[in-house]
């Protein structure tokens, strides 16, 4: 078995808002991250897959099918977008690093023939990221 | 792993969040039960008796379910708020050898990055999963408490 990792970047904007709680809570918990205008980042996305290598391709996976999956599956729904606002699974869930990763979890989960998704790594920051594994036993 | 994912997100899922902290610092390689010839052998220009330094990037890794009221498998503020206290105060603009936990302890890199993974141990609201140092870009050291995820060698294909 061999892992496989593809990057692809966007930029977004958001913000972290508990509608639960007072604008006090939410200044107090969030910081600068709960100005309701918003600020951005540049997001590093990392998509690792695992898989035996192909004996005739020498592939786990058809990189540019992998790319293209990565552009129609999230870059093309998150980049220049505000997260929060028309980005369907932010409705209901704060974008924070952790719950970006899970949501492009489930984007891509089961999308990428002949290969399984082994993590997704969200960069926020170059010194801040998260690691989603799906859910293991 | 199953290929029928789309909305199968559990309740609180399991993630792993890292945040890399940066300190700059002295040392010298240098045991004293060896002999000055023993000590040059094993550490070179490490051994220098004036020391060297070097720009350290601390890399933290924690395990936790996402907290579904704040999205966050700990609040950063009060990671970077125990970081400031428990790593950088101690550690940065400081000459390795001049501190306790490395008084008996040779400080290597390979004893830093434990003597770190001891430190953010303690910290009290996620689980301490690995701790990475890179020495230099070339250089780096990982320590883990607990395993992480690995692939599964009969997965589904998607």
């Amino acid at each position: 078995m061999v892992l496989l990792t593809r990057k692809a970047e966007f930029s977004a904007a958001h913000y972290y808002w508990n509608a639960a709680w007072s604008a006090e809570e939410n200044a107090r918990f969030f910081g600068k991250c709960a100005n309701r205008n918003g600020h951005g980042h540049n997001y590093t996305l990392e998509v690792t897959v695992a898989g035996e290598v192909d004996p005739v391709t020498g592939f786990v996976v058809d990189l540019k099918e992998l790319k293209d999956i990565l552009e129609r599956e999230v870059v093309s729904v998150y980049d220049h977008r505000h997260l929060n606002l028309e980005v369907p699974e932010f409705a209901s869930r704060i974008p924070t690093t952790e719950n970006i990763a899970v949501a492009i979890w489930d984007r891509l989960n089961g999308k990428v023939p002949s290969a399984s998704l082994f993590r997704v790594r969200v960069y926020e920051l170059p010194d801040l990221f998260a690691d989603y594994y799906g859910e293991q036993a | 792993m199953t290929s029928s994912a789309s909305n199968s997100q559990p309740q609180h899922p399991r993630a792993y969040l890292s945040r890399r902290y940066h300190l700059s610092a002295s040392h010298r390689l240098h045991v004293d039960s060896f002999t000055a010839e023993q000590n040059r052998a094993a550490y070179g220009k490490c051994n220098n008796p004036h020391g060297h330094g070097h720009n350290y990037t601390i890399e933290v890794t924690l395990a936790g379910r996402i907290h579904p009221a704040t999205g966050m498998v700990c609040d950063l503020a009060a990671l970077d708020s125990f970081a400031q206290t428990n790593l950088l105060a101690v550690f940065d603009h400081m000459n390795l050898n001049t501190l306790a936990p490395f008084r008996e302890r040779v400080p290597t890199t390979e004893n830093l990055t434990v003597e770190i993974a001891h430190i953010f141990q303690s910290f009290p609201h996620a689980e301490l999963t690995r701790v990475r140092v890179e020495e230099t870009s070339n250089n780096s050291f990982e320590y883990a408490l607990r395993q992480m995820p690995s692939p599964q060698r009969t997965t589904t294909k998607g």
